[in-house]
């Protein structure tokens, strides 16, 4: 310490003691501060020394100014009292009123929230043994890019591991308790839960790897029969007391599929009998459940955007497409998400039956007034278009329904369209083959695609919720065929055909029968009152050279301003990513009662919660939150977990709670049940 | 802003008449001036600039060490060292050697980390993060609340009300301890060359606080254990385990054979044949068998040699009201309400550890020469004096004496007068109000009985039960309903049915799996704590009463007697004797211990300290955890994780006298 003043004492001094001497050398000194103001054509050396350090000099001064005033405010900041009014949290009011654990908890984590680690990799990932590639801090992905990719993808002809690379979901709550630092998504409901009791032996997180199609998570990880044997050992080792599980978004998807799948017989399933759930199951907790696929799903695949990525193409055109550091952002998220199976998990199902066709849809006679919702928050919740859009819409509403059956068309959407249909695309077998060497190493699917072929997909038009998976096949067909594997999308006619016992029919609520379980209740949580993708508009993409995909939303076109059309993208009633129509329906209708469905009748709830912006920023993220991961800290739905893992049933936490129009779009939807 | 400002008058506006004026005394008469003119650097001005010096320094290096290739350290040891040997994960994987046998592991004492689910006002904030491993972070800001929480209950030895902190679960439990002090972590990572991931890999992670029947009652963990291994056996194509446990997990997974066995309301009720259709090979690391005395020491004054050493450097440090806190207290306070801790005092008695006047050991030779220590508390001139040592039999067998000269003395002289009956009472009245609210059993034992104590002078393995029993009865009391320490005459006896015997071998019959096979995997050649020379502290008032006698060094340097420890081969901490008695002789071929004749092999690994400081903890160390970073221990693990047997390992591999040692033991098999 005292070392470095002395030095700093002396690189000060030092100049100084060089004007001494003479009047030559102070005049000389005057000069130089003359010039400094005019010219800099001084060259003397004592100068140049003397300004570099000072610059120094005056850099360092700067930063410690900097790093002290900022550590004064931390420690103003840690030193404040926490006693700022903090709302009792559901645990401790819960706990009060003397719950406590009663049924284990299973906690089945969504899509991309469940972090990923390295097992074995590349010789680029040299030092990144089990560390996270997926979930925590992101760091590999800023430090090598590449190398991050070629890890996260999967074989596009397996949808497994490429050979060399091991990358494995991590087990425990650690898995998905917070998404990135800072980020929630499990860890509100957890230490609410650990409040009134819970603790590792009777909560568990049912990880696997979400990039994988269903069975393949059993297939190469055994994450299936894990889950098995974990709820029986739970329910062994807690009194033999029934679990609770709470599947969220695509988790949901998965939840369904184990629960055919441990009934299903040894070869493909676990052989677990028919009667499994029914004595190992007590209540399932679906929120914010994608039971019948979201649209954002195939605008994913299709062109790797959703209204966000559109968005920020809007504003900063050719960031994402260009070459940006060698690195050719879309078209390389594109490549791999389509190396993902579970993608294909949440297309849209039940075809035009439930989504609508070119003329029809549900939820057609949707108000996207704004006054007349009660819709607190803006349509774009991003917080830049807030502010300035959102003021001049409220008041207005439309009387003209939408078309929301037309999840995709091109061009405007007020055209009237001639074709429609599935038409057969011809695609050529010859490739341009100057295309796939220009264009390095980004592989996706369009370059095979050539101009002819890309111009007639854009010409078909409008592609509903059946002719999307047309489109689809068209221009991904290696994902879809590996789809058609694990995947379906269809209505069941009649369920008693032995076909339906393969598993690829597990995941789809509308191609299989819940189990024989009559007293196990199925909830569906979810949040309503955000205006969620539901169709898309779609235009070329300009520049249409090999980097590039050739497709994107076309955010310029907005509807009037009492229209559901913003930027390219029709709005529904949803919890920003998952449409009600899609959480809500199987519980409001389709499994209500007993259905071809549900033959054993088992009862379902829908219980929808109202979304409420954080009022400041303290908030965080919000205790009213309904958006699809921050409902997942709304105290409301908190409670309600609590109380039916305390052991409370429906009737005691209020039966149904409905505030959207689930029930009338559910009447317009005419399924035989 | 304004601060800034002040900044730019730096450059002196030189209006200065005088052709003699020096800028020097130009300056002096700076601060006269205004502010705004020229005050050139204050003290708050240099203090920044100091800061931002550092802070930049700082940057740059971390930005240098993060722009430095990953492998550069790689180069640098390399250059040196000239190259490194391929770790045996990648070595076996040229061979050939893929991922067959799932792997189960079972950390030992303190190695695995332990989080909060529910505490204290004091402990806000903490929930699910670790009290135990990791950084250790809250015991330097709160450490009276760490310790209230990492304590148990005084009666029970279960959770006081109000806390309970849990065992973290997964491999991250115990892959490294702080972060980058390795465990289990390089054994991980060379497993998973071979193509090992979680699904074949198992940390069965317990709270090592707990007794072991209380794992069970508390959080169902060997309930979970058996589970697991069930479903990895089921997965893999019905492939037995491998099991490694280390350190106490060895004692932990003994318990868990029988349990496994026992009918269901005590035990898991897997029936007589699970071992033998669940598990291929207990690959035991550094097990100490029939205990270590390290752990009596632990309980009796809570030191190790370790803490002697510090205790005669620093004296008065640990014992002192060090910044209000009294930190040996609260540490031995702490520690007894952990009832594992009882599990590892020195089973088998005097049969085992040895009497008054003999000893299995007693003609073990310290001399450093042949043992190639490193240690420092062995002098280093030993190599003088190897003449004298051969006569000197170093009286083992006493664990506890109160001096040296009784130490030493034959055992004809010893007239220890009985402490059994002594009367505590006589309790100082007043230390109980001026020792604040560190409580210690010691209170209760008063003047008397510490007095009582030290007029015993001399306890060897069987007496000092007693003397625990006396000095810390509440814990002894917790500790006999869970753990036994004796030898069984009659095996059969349905008493032994009881958890209490299940992890002492000397009282349990190994499973009936001719087809298991049990390691004994331990290092040698460092050495380990075995007999103690105590006294009195001079100032018995609020402190321990106890303390080991570092002052006692053996008067040859080829005595085994290093500042008050008299010291053994073994790994550090577990003596060879204990690691290697049963595998040696306790269940070699067919004996009581071990009806169905269950393969036992011995590995032992001699310890070569790390050449230089670059290569860490070293790849040939036999160091009691550092062990588990040896290439040749992993390289056998991995073999026979990847199927081979103990046969195609070489069997036996013994650097030390244990089979020598062994035949003294007279112990009917």
């Amino acid at each position: 310490m005292p070392l470095l003043l002395r030095l700093r004492k002396l690189l000060f001094s030092q100049p100084s003691l060089h004007y001494t001497p003479t009047i030559t050398h102070i005049n000389e000194h005057q000069q130089h501060h003359k010039s400094l103001t005019t010219t800099k054509k001084n060259n003397n050396n004592k100068k140049k020394k003397l300004s570099w350090r000072s610059c120094i000099d005056c850099y360092c001064w700067f930063v410690g100014y900097l790093c002290t005033t900022w550590w004064l405010l931390l420690l103003l900041y840690t030193a404040l009292p926490s006693a700022l009014p903090v709302l009792e949290s559901p645990g401790h009011r819960l706990k009060h009123e003397g719950l406590h654990a009663h049924h284990p908890v299973v906690l089945v984590p969504g899509i991309v929230t469940g972090a990923l680690e390295l097992w074995e990799g590349r010789p680029c990932a040299h030092g990144l043994f089990r560390q996270r590639l997926w979930g925590g801090s992101f760091s590999e992905i800023l430090k090598r890019p590449l190398c991050w990719l070629e890890h996260m993808s999967l074989d596009n002809e397996t949808g497994m591991d490429p050979p060399g690379i091991r990358v494995r979901p991590i087990p425990g709550l650690v898995a998905a308790d917070y998404f990135t630092p800072g980020y929630f998504v499990w860890a509100v409901l957890i230490e609410n839960l650990a409040r009134i009791g819970y603790e590792d032996k009777n909560l568990h997180m049912a990880t696997y790897d979400w990039r994988l199609s269903f069975h393949n998570t059993e297939v190469r990880d055994q994450s299936l029969s894990i889950l098995k044997s974990r709820i029986e050992l739970m329910v062994r080792t807690n009194g033999d007391r029934k679990v609770v599980v709470v599947p969220h978004s695509m988790g949901v998807l998965y939840f369904l599929h184990f629960m055919k799948w441990v009934e299903a017989p040894a070869p493909f399933g676990s052989g677990g009998g028919p009667d499994w759930c029914a004595k190992h199951i007590k209540a399932i907790i679906n929120i914010g459940p994608a039971f019948l696929g979201v649209p954002k799903a195939v605008t994913s695949v299709f062109s790797a955007e959703t209204k966000d990525v559109a968005f920020a193409r809007a504003v900063f055109p050719g960031l994402l497409n260009s070459n940006l550091l060698g690195f050719q952002t879309l078209p390389h998220i594109l490549r791999i998400a389509r190396t993902w199976d579970s993608m294909i998990s949440l297309l849209p199902k039940g075809g035009e039956t439930i989504w609508g066709n070119i003329d029809w849809s549900p939820e057609g006679v949707y108000h996207c007034d704004l006054a007349k919702r009660k819709l607190i928050a803006p349509l774009f919740d991003d917080k830049a278009f807030s502010s300035n859009r959102s003021d001049g819409r409220i008041g207005f509403r439309i009387e003209e329904t939408t078309n929301y059956g037309r999840m995709i068309s091109f061009s405007s959407p007020s055209a009237k369209l001639s074709t429609c249909g599935s038409k057969e695309h011809v695609k050529s077998t010859q490739t341009i083959p100057m295309k796939s060497s220009a264009c390095r190493e980004t592989w996706t699917k369009f370059n095979d695609m050539n101009e002819d072929q890309i111009r007639s997909v854009a010409e078909n038009k409008v592609y509903t919720a059946r002719t999307v998976h047309d489109l689809l096949r068209f221009v991904a067909p290696k994902l879809m065929q590996r789809a058609n594997a694990h995947f379906s999308y269809g209505i069941a006619d009649d369920l008693d055909d032995p076909k339906y016992s393969h598993y690829k029919y597990w995941s789809n609520p509308l191609e299989t029968k819940l189990p024989d379980a009559p007293e196990m209740e199925i909830y569906c949580y979810y949040g309503v009152g955000i205006p969620t993708e539901r169709s898309y508009v779609y235009k070329l993409s300009q520049s249409s050279k090999c980097n590039n995909i050739p497709f994107q939303i076309d955010s310029s076109v907005d509807g009037n301003e009492r229209d559901c059309l913003r930027g390219g993208v029709y709005f529904v009633d949803g919890d920003e990513s998952v449409p009600s129509i899609s959480a809500g329906f199987m519980c409001a209708k389709g499994w209500r009662g007993k259905t071809r469905f549900n033959p054993s009748g088992l009862p379902t709830y829908v219980r929808e919660y109202w979304h409420r912006p954080p009022s400041n920023l303290l908030g965080g993220r919000g205790k009213e939150s309904g958006a699809h991961v921050d409902i997942l800290g709304n105290a409301a739905i908190i409670e309600d977990i609590m109380r039916v893992a305390a052991g409370a049933n429906a009737d005691e936490i209020g039966g149904d709670q409905i505030l959207s129009d689930i029930m009338k779009i559910s009447e317009h939807i005419k399924l035989h049940l | 802003m304004p601060l800034l400002r002040r900044r730019r008058p730096a450059h002196p506006p030189p209006q200065i008449d005088g052709p003699s004026t020096s800028a020097e005394s130009d300056e002096k008469e700076k601060p006269s001036l205004p502010m705004a003119r020229k005050p050139r650097w204050n003290c708050v001005d240099s203090c920044c600039w100091l800061i931002g010096c550092i802070c930049s320094l700082w940057w740059i290096l971390l930005f240098l060490y993060n722009a430095m290739p990953a492998s550069f350290p790689q180069y640098v040891t390399e250059a040196i060292t000239g190259p490194l040997p391929d770790p045996p994960g990648v070595k076996l994987r040229k061979e050939g050697l893929v991922a067959r046998h799932p792997v189960v592991f079972v950390p030992g004492i303190v190695t695995g980390g332990l989080e909060l689910w529910e505490g204290h006002q004091c402990a806000d904030g903490l929930f699910r993060k670790r009290l135990w491993g990791g950084t250790f972070g809250e015991v330097y800001k709160r450490p009276l609340c760490w310790v209230e929480h990492m304590s148990l209950d005084n009666e029970t030895g279960l959770d006081p009300p109000g806390i309970r902190v849990r065992p973290v679960t997964g491999l991250v439990a115990a892959d490294y301890f702080a972060p980058g002090y390795f465990v289990w972590a390089v054994l991980i990572a060379n497993l998973a060359r071979i193509g090992y991931e979680e699904k074949t890999m198992y940390m069965a992670a317990y709270d090592w606080r707990l007794s072991f029947q209380n794992t069970e009652v508390r959080d169902q963990t060997l309930s979970r254990i058996k589970s697991n291994i069930e479903l990895m056996v089921a997965t893999n194509g019905g492939k037995k385990v491998v099991v490694i446990p280390h350190s106490m997990g060895v004692l932990y997974f003994l318990h868990f054979m029988k349990w496994v066995e026992a009918p269901a309301p005590m035990g898991g009720g897997g029936g007589l044949d699970w071992c033998e259709k669940h598990i291929k090979a207990v690959m035991n690391i550094g097990g100490p068998f029939l205990g270590v005395p390290k752990a009596v020491t632990g309980l009796f004054s809570a030191e190790a040699k370790d803490v002697a050493v510090a205790r005669a450097i620093a004296p008065g440090f640990l014992d002192s009201d060090f910044l209000g806190l009294q930190t040996l207290r609260h540490v031995m306070r702490m520690t007894r309400t952990w009832d594992s801790t009882m599990s590892m005092i020195p089973k088998g008695g005097d049969t085992i550890w040895g009497g008054l006047d003999w000893s299995p050991e007693e003609n073990h030779s310290c001399n450093g020469k042949k043992k190639r220590s490193d240690d420092s508390l062995v002098s280093q001139d030993v190599k003088e004096e190897i003449m004298n040592h051969q006569a000197n039999i170093t009286n083992y067998g006493r664990i506890i004496s109160f001096g040296k000269d009784l130490a030493e003395a034959h055992s004809v002289k010893i007239e220890g007068i009985d402490f059994r009956d002594a009367v505590k009472g006589s309790n100082l009245a007043h230390s109980n109000a001026s020792c604040r609210d560190v409580w210690t059993e010691y209170h209760e034992l008063g003047w008397g009985g510490v007095k009582a104590v030290s007029d015993y002078k001399v306890f060897s393995a069987t007496s000092i039960l007693d003397l625990l029993r006396f000095v810390a009865p509440k814990m002894m009391q917790r500790g006999s309903a869970h753990f036994s320490y004796g030898i069984a005459d009659n095996l059969d006896d349905p008493k032994y049915k009881h958890y209490k015997y299940w992890s002492n071998p000397l009282e349990t019959k190994l499973p009936n799996a001719p087809g298991m096979e049990i390691y004994s995997m331990y290092g040698v050649g460092i050495p380990t704590e075995r007999a103690y020379v105590y006294k009195l502290s001079p100032s018995a008032e609020c402190y321990i009463p106890f303390q080991i006698d570092t002052s006692a060094d053996g008067g040859s340097d080829g005595s085994c007697l290093q500042g008050g420890v008299y010291l053994v081969n073994g790994d550090e901490t577990v003596p060879v004797l204990s690691a290697g008695y049963m595998c040696a002789k306790g269940w070699r071929g067919k004996t009581r211990f071990n009806p169905s004749g269950i393969k036992t092999y011995i590995r032992e690994y001699d310890h070569a300290p790390p050449a230089n400081l670059l290569e860490g903890r070293g790849t040939q160390s036999g160091a009691h955890v550092d062990i588990m970073g040896n290439f040749a221990l992993i390289e056998d693990i991995i073999r026979v994780a990847a199927g081979a047997t103990g046969e195609d390992l070489g069997g036996d591999q013994v650097h030390s006298d244990i089979f020598k040692w062994s035949e003294k033991i007279n112990l009917q098999l």
